[in-house]
């Protein structure tokens, strides 16, 4: 939908700034809040990059919003720094540092441990601003005297010392902010960063270095924060030390979460409800200090009812309406009732990659005396274990024989207990999920691990990112469709699982069975030389398994896959050769014809009831 | 040069100092363990636990029927809050839980606040414990080594509870798989409500015997709050005994950097607590995968 007009929100944007100072006096907002909210609005950017698309909650940020101001305020009064916009760059850019070096220790844990780090972090710089630094940073008085900015043309001056130029000059950097902001968020790292938010674990199986991807968007909302920190120096002519406190970060989190976060606009919307609020209830309704109490219910209250804040519910209104209108579209109606078989056979799969030259015969993975112990009890103990260039081989046993387990090794998602496993001429054992996917080798989960907040189009896009751009590159700034050869595989993907029609269809709206094949295809997106595949037709109707064992084939050329499933008349019909584990140990191997009559395998299963399997 | 004398009482301060915030990180860590849910209202449970027993004193001038009315009144907080609020959280992602807990926080705080004004208010120690003891070697306020005898037998009690009864017991098994334990047939929501109780009244308990160690104000909890989330990074999140060890660490470490600067005590907790998630990252007692 954005991509059919690239640029429509950044134009409405600049319509919205050069409007605000014509109307929102009018609602009661005088140019000093309005300036104060922008300020607010491109802090936020940076904190919504890192907490709305990456899923980080901090409570730092405040740590980073003084850091980058009290750099700028100093290298202005203190040291007789005479550019005031270069100043605040440079203080962005000292936020960012002290963001990266923060980072690191911050994104040692996720989830809550994050935000409890965050929020020690937040009081330690408060201190060290008190103490240590009081002789830079003017201890409890701030740094009073900061100039404001001015631009020199020749001999005319332009100088934004009064509020509405002032408004401006913030009005101008806000816009640049957003359109970075919406660059990153359309930028391949954006799509990774909010596959880190709906599932970091599958984010890095698909080969993307996820800490690497965290610490950049902490650098971004450092660099913001530091950015705005400057900003609100030069417009109040003073430096305060409160920038610092705890409650600067608190009330950043609140007037995102209060705006909508993941939107952009939700911390300036947020920003801008707050301020105005929090003016009329002390100067109009004479409340006093009451006005943060009464702000924190309607906080509680918005937290509770309506999850995605205040541009969140526009949005959502906003797709109710225009959603309702084409709901049924008729090509999908037409199609759908003719009943047409989807035939993936028909469909050429994108190449495996092959990767320096690896030989294209002998065995494609090995695995000596691999044994994964959990306390006493060994899942998986002294498998022997090799496949062949461009076999399909099928896994069986009974529940419990230790078939995920193994499975889990090969990826390296769990780390062996002992053994060794060779893929492609390269010892993998103790390396990374991500590195191993890097190489080729991923699987397809058991159980879905998808990204549940995205379309199809943006999990696959996740996917094939992987393959194309290594664990990890910085490109920022670059749009998604300019990255060469993705939309092809994406669409190839989408064809080869038949969703070519859902693509723009979020994934918590998929059937059961789509979301199989999604997983599938996920996997199948990063173009792995060998694609094991962990029970893909588990829960699926007859008819999809058909089609699901059509689609296998298909992919199988020039491709190595091992699969685990309990439809045996499928396997058998699908693979060359059969590996069967029993408590953790491999029973036997050999073709479907001779696994049916194994004596062994008929024990394992049916406990001495002889006859032919399944 | 050191004044050892000097030194030895600073020590003394951090260990009670550390057993306060042992009692108050347990709290935090089991409602953790237990429901998934990291309060940040707690430092906010710390601070009304003040305030109740400080209104409970001015009707009564009893110092113990403070301390039980506070406590009780915070865990007639957190049953009420668990019910109406967290209770509906449990199934929402964790940022949802901070988000609503740090608004509780705003709106208890804030409460207090219009209700008492931001001004401090002193409880006086119960008549007996005024003044100061002669240990020998040194001289020491009565009541804060009382207070030390009284969190390390409230810290007793709390480990009998979670360990010695049926209630402990299926708590514990609650951090381990608490659903497994609500197909045990346990109602485990009913044990989640008191849960949350019992943590916010262990915070309560020591907002109102710390009360006449430092004065009490309505942004009280803020600090408190910090500390207990290094105590809790440093012993483990979900782990009593963490909780216990991360406790007295921090409390020494603040107490003795205090006696040489006090604006770097945060500073050095807080290069204590980056150690820890270098060398340790989860936390001295913490296990794997617990997050």
């Amino acid at each position: 939908m954005p991509m059919k007009r690239p640029h429509l929100v950044e134009l409405l944007t600049a319509l919205g700034l050069i409007l605000v100072p014509f109307v929102l006096p009018h609602l009661g907002f005088s140019p000093s809040t309005i300036n104060r909210i922008l300020i607010w609005g491109l802090f936020g950017l940076g904190f919504d990059i890192l907490f709305g698309y990456t899923g980080l909650l901090s409570f730092g940020q405040s740590a980073l919003y003084g850091t980058g101001g009290m750099f700028a305020a100093y290298l202005l009064t203190e040291a007789g720094f005479p550019n005031v916009i270069a100043a605040i760059f440079i203080g962005a850019i000292a936020a960012g540092v002290v963001g990266y070096l923060v980072g690191l220790i911050a994104l040692k844990r996720t989830g809550i441990y994050f935000a409890m780090i965050t929020v020690a972090i937040a009081e330690v710089f408060y201190f060290v601003e008190f103490n240590p630094l009081s002789d830079f940073t003017g201890g409890e008085n701030g740094l009073p005297g900061v100039p404001a900015p001015q631009i020199a043309f020749g001999s005319t001056v332009l100088k934004f010392n009064t509020d509405w130029t002032m408004y401006m000059f913030l009005a101008f950097w806000y816009f640049i902010g957003i359109v970075i902001a919406l660059r990153i968020v359309r930028s391949p790292v954006g799509a990774i960063l909010s596959a880190i938010r709906d599932n970091p674990l599958r984010a890095s199986a698909l080969g993307h270095n996820i800490h690497g991807y965290k610490l950049t968007a902490f650098v971004v909302a450092a660099i913001y924060a530091g950015f705005a920190g400057g900003l609100l120096g030069t417009m109040q002519g003073f430096m305060p030390p409160d920038a610092f406190l705890f409650e600067t970060s608190g009330q950043l989190v609140m007037q995102t979460a209060i705006g909508g976060s993941g939107t952009l606009f939700g911390p300036l919307v947020g920003a801008a409800v707050w301020l105005y609020l929090s003016d009329f209830f002390q100067n109009v309704l004479q409340l006093g200090a009451t006005w943060k109490l009464v702000l924190g219910v309607v906080f509680v209250l918005l937290v509770f009812f309506l999850r995605r804040g205040i541009v969140g519910g526009i949005v959502d209104l906003y797709r109710l309406a225009t959603g309702g209108r084409k709901a049924v579209d008729p090509d999908e109606a037409a199609e759908t009732s003719a009943g047409t078989a989807f035939d993936p056979t028909a469909i050429e799969a994108m190449p495996s990659r092959r990767r320096g030259d690896a030989p294209v015969s002998g065995p494609i993975l090995q695995a000596t005396g691999l044994s994964k112990r959990y306390g006493g009890l060994f899942a998986n103990s002294d498998i022997d274990f090799s496949i062949e260039h461009g076999e399909m081989r099928g896994i069986i046993g009974p529940n419990g024989a230790g078939k995920s387990t193994f499975f889990k090794m090969l990826t390296c998602e769990i780390a062996p207990t002992s053994g060794k496993i060779v893929f492609e001429g390269r010892d993998i054992t103790g390396m990374g999920v991500t590195d191993v996917c890097q190489l080729g080798l991923t699987k397809s989960y058991q159980i879905n691990q998808l990204f549940d907040r995205l379309t199809v189009r943006q999990n696959l896009i996740i996917a094939a990112l992987g393959e194309t751009r290594g664990k990890f590159k910085l490109d920022l700034f670059k749009g998604l469709h300019k990255v060469p050869g993705l939309d092809e595989r994406v669409e190839n993907t989408a064809a080869l699982v038949n969703l070519t029609r859902r693509l723009d269809t979020a994934v918590s709206e998929l059937a059961y069975g789509e979301k199989r094949r999604l997983e599938i295809g996920l996997a199948l997106a990063t173009s792995p030389s060998l694609l094991l595949l962990d029970e893909p037709l588990a829960g699926m109707s007859p008819r999809e398994r058909v089609e699901t064992v059509a689609l296998l084939k298909a992919i199988a050329r020039g491709r190595t896959m091992i699969v685990i499933d309990h439809d045996m008349d499928a396997l058998f019909e699908l693979v060359g050769k059969v590996t069967v584990l029993q408590e953790g140990r491999v029973l036997v191997e050999g073709t479907p014809a001779e696994i049916k009559t194994n004596a062994k395998v008929q024990e394992a299963y049916l406990g001495g009831v002889h006859g032919e399997v399944a | 040069m050191i004044n050892w004398a000097n030194f030895i009482s600073q020590c003394f301060n951090g260990l009670v100092l550390g057993a306060l915030l042992a009692l108050i990180s347990s709290g935090l860590t089991i409602i953790y363990g237990t429901l998934g849910v990291l309060n940040l209202a707690h430092g906010a449970m710390f601070m009304l636990g003040g305030y109740a027993g400080w209104i409970a004193y001015t009707y009564t001038e009893s110092f113990l029927v403070a301390a039980a009315a506070g406590s009780l009144f915070v865990m007639i907080v957190g049953v009420v809050v668990e019910r109406i609020i967290i209770r509906h959280f449990y199934t929402r992602p964790h940022e949802d839980q901070l988000l609503v807990t740090f608004g509780l926080s705003v709106v208890l705080v804030e409460a207090v606040r219009f209700a008492f004004g931001s001004l401090s208010q002193r409880v006086p120690p119960p008549a007996p414990l005024v003044g100061i003891t002669d240990l020998g070697f040194m001289i020491y306020p009565t009541y804060r080594l009382a207070l030390l005898g009284i969190v390390a037998v409230a810290l007793l009690v709390l480990y009998f509870v979670l360990y010695k009864t049926r209630i402990g017991m299926i708590v514990r098994a609650g951090i381990e798989d608490s659903v497994m334990v609500d197909s045990l047939g346990i109602n485990v929501y009913r044990v989640f409500m008191l849960v949350f109780g019992i943590g916010a009244m262990a915070a309560g308990f020591a907002g109102i015997v710390n009360a006449p160690v430092v004065s009490i104000a309505p942004d009280m909890g803020e600090a408190i709050l910090v500390q207990t989330f290094v105590v809790v990074v440093i012993g483990g999140v979900g782990s009593f005994p963490g909780a216990i060890i991360g406790g007295l660490i921090a409390g020494e470490i603040i107490s003795i950097t205090s006696m040489f600067n006090p604006g770097y005590s945060y500073i050095m907790l807080f290069l204590a607590m980056t150690l820890v998630l270098v060398l340790r990252p989860h936390g001295l007692l913490g296990q794997a995968g617990r997050e």
